[in-house]
């Protein structure tokens, strides 16, 4: 049993904003669900699925959400694994229609931690309920910057990846931000920009670290019957992959993530391999994300992934990989601080066609969109989706 | 130099009935560390269940307190900087830690560090990591 070419993404909304002081998260997602209803061409009482991730819906899962927007179900989910849920909702929601569990599946992101003031990378958070590790990593200050930076500075000792080729990942998503109007930083930088920005946590500057901002996103998946009976184009799921990787029991190894696993499964389901994907969106909470990820996914050798990025080759129209045309998280947005979402919207307008004619991948029928979420520096949730246009 | 190490407030850790024997142990600047009997692995952070094997038989033992940095970085953008750090312990399971007690920019993978204990914040003192 797979869920290849078993559902297609039917409606995808980002919601415009990047600070939302006006705003509660409740309404943030009856927003962009309904902004992703009206790209389908549906109605919120065609919905019968509804996926989330229990960290950005208050209440209780996914019921408070659930009461508020209305919705009559058949099945939900809310797996959390940070940043990288909603590419796997993607995939449990393309499960739960091959098995005709639901037929119209909704899934939402929303958060506001710009305007609540979060200092989202350079503080640790502490949990409400302490967590099995707690003890033995809370009065260490695991903050989210310095454990990817931990990352990055085991990368740079292993592989000799340096400062500029990391900077490279960032430059990239610059060239792409200055065509995305709602993006936050719209400037182009340069790799000295980077590298001369202030230092966050050793080696990673705070150019090596995506934005924070308000906002959220919705996606609409659906059977093949209700795709085609819609006006939209047809996008369909290929394949999808999940994994979760940790310190095991002590045994750590920085120098990997998930996709490892996640990878080959997504591969291996779409029957496709890295050499076929025209365009790609890699989670990219910080500039060593992309290129551990890059290598972990097969796009180069392991090691290699500082190389493979420098020189432009994730800018579209010159690189061999275009990337985060609407500039990621690094340049665009980071709803609730969690970015695997606006990494699937992107995938979906380029084999849409409909992303911006500067970035546009011509003939784009492949797409790949991967996240991590969590810590690259302790545990996180990895998932990886393949989409083709049909 | 070492100051800032000194002066940075360190949470308490949260403990429960299972972690117990590793703060009794922190108190007498013992660093404990669980080995599965049924398997022999080390691991940590420690637990009752091996998550190796899944044995229920598991120990506690001392380590020795010596290790090399596994990776560090050095959070700049705090109130007072700080290195948190992943340490190899010479028993073989890796931690979580600070490198402290030295200048933060002398900081290099591949260092021998030995174990110090540090005061929390109303809770028992927490193992960390100097130059050896």
């Amino acid at each position: 049993m797979s869920i290849r070419d078993k559902a297609y993404i039917v409606g995808i909304y980002e919601h415009p904003t990047r600070l939302a002081t006006d705003k509660s998260v409740p309404q943030l997602h009856a927003e962009v669900a309904a902004g992703a209803l009206a790209d389908a061409g549906l109605t919120k009482n065609d919905i019968d699925g509804y996926f989330c991730a229990a960290g950005d819906t208050p209440g209780l899962g996914c019921l408070s959400m659930v009461d508020y927007l209305g919705l009559k179900l058949k099945h939900m989910d809310s797996t959390d694994t940070g940043g990288s849920s909603y590419l796997l909702q993607v995939g449990h929601a393309a499960e739960a229609i091959a098995l005709g569990k639901c037929s119209v599946a909704l899934i939402t992101l929303a958060g506001r931690p710009r305007s609540v003031g979060q200092a989202t990378g350079t503080a640790p958070r502490e949990p409400a309920v302490p967590m099995p590790e707690s003890g033995f990593e809370l009065p260490y200050g695991p903050a989210t910057a310095n454990m990817y930076a931990m990352c990055a500075m085991r990368h740079m000792h292993q592989y000799g990846t340096t400062s500029e080729q990391l900077a490279w990942v960032k430059v990239a998503a610059s060239h792409h931000a200055q065509y995305n109007p709602h993006a936050m930083l719209r400037d182009v930088v340069t790799v000295e920009d980077v590298v001369n920005s202030p230092m966050i946590a050793d080696p990673l500057h705070r150019l090596d670290c995506c934005v924070i901002s308000d906002g959220g996103g919705a996606i609409i998946v659906t059977s093949p019957e209700v795709a085609k009976s819609l006006k939209r184009p047809l996008v369909k799921v290929r394949g999808a992959g999940e994994a979760s990787k940790n310190q095991a029991g002590g045994k750590v190894d920085l120098t990997y993530s998930g996709a490892v696993w996640s990878g080959p499964l997504a591969f291996a389901e779409a029957g496709v391999k890295p050499a076929d994907i025209k365009y790609a969106s890699i989670y990219d909470s910080f500039t060593i994300t992309v290129v551990m990820q890059l290598e972990d996914l097969g796009f180069c050798e392991k090691g290699q992934g500082g190389k493979f990025v420098s020189d432009g080759n994730l800018i579209s129209g010159t690189g061999k990989l275009p990337f985060n045309t609407d500039g990621g998280g690094l340049c665009n947005n980071h709803p609730s601080n969690r970015g695997g979402l606006t990494k699937v919207l992107e995938a979906v307008r380029q084999l849409r066609g409909e992303a911006h004619p500067a970035v546009q991948v011509k003939n784009c029928d492949l797409a790949l969109a991967h996240g991590t979420g969590g810590s690259l520096g302790t545990r996180h949730g990895s998932s990886t989706v393949i989409l083709e246009r049909e | 130099m070492a100051e800032g190490q000194q002066a940075r407030k360190i949470p308490a850790p949260p403990g429960s009935p299972e972690t117990k024997p590793f703060w009794d142990g922190a108190a007498e600047g013992r660093l404990l560390i669980k080995k599965c009997t049924a398997c022999g692995e080390l691991h940590f952070y420690p637990r009752s269940a091996c998550p190796f094997c899944f044995s229920d038989k598991t120990e506690w033992v001392e380590a020795s307190g010596n290790g090399t940095i596994y990776t560090y970085s050095v959070m700049r953008r705090a109130p007072i900087p700080y290195a948190i750090a992943y340490v190899t312990l010479a028993e073989g399971p890796t931690m979580m830690t600070n490198i402290v007690d030295c200048d933060l920019d002398s900081i290099r993978i591949g260092a021998a560090v030995k174990i110090v204990f540090k005061p929390s914040e109303g809770g028992p003192p927490v193992p960390m990591f100097a130059p050896a």
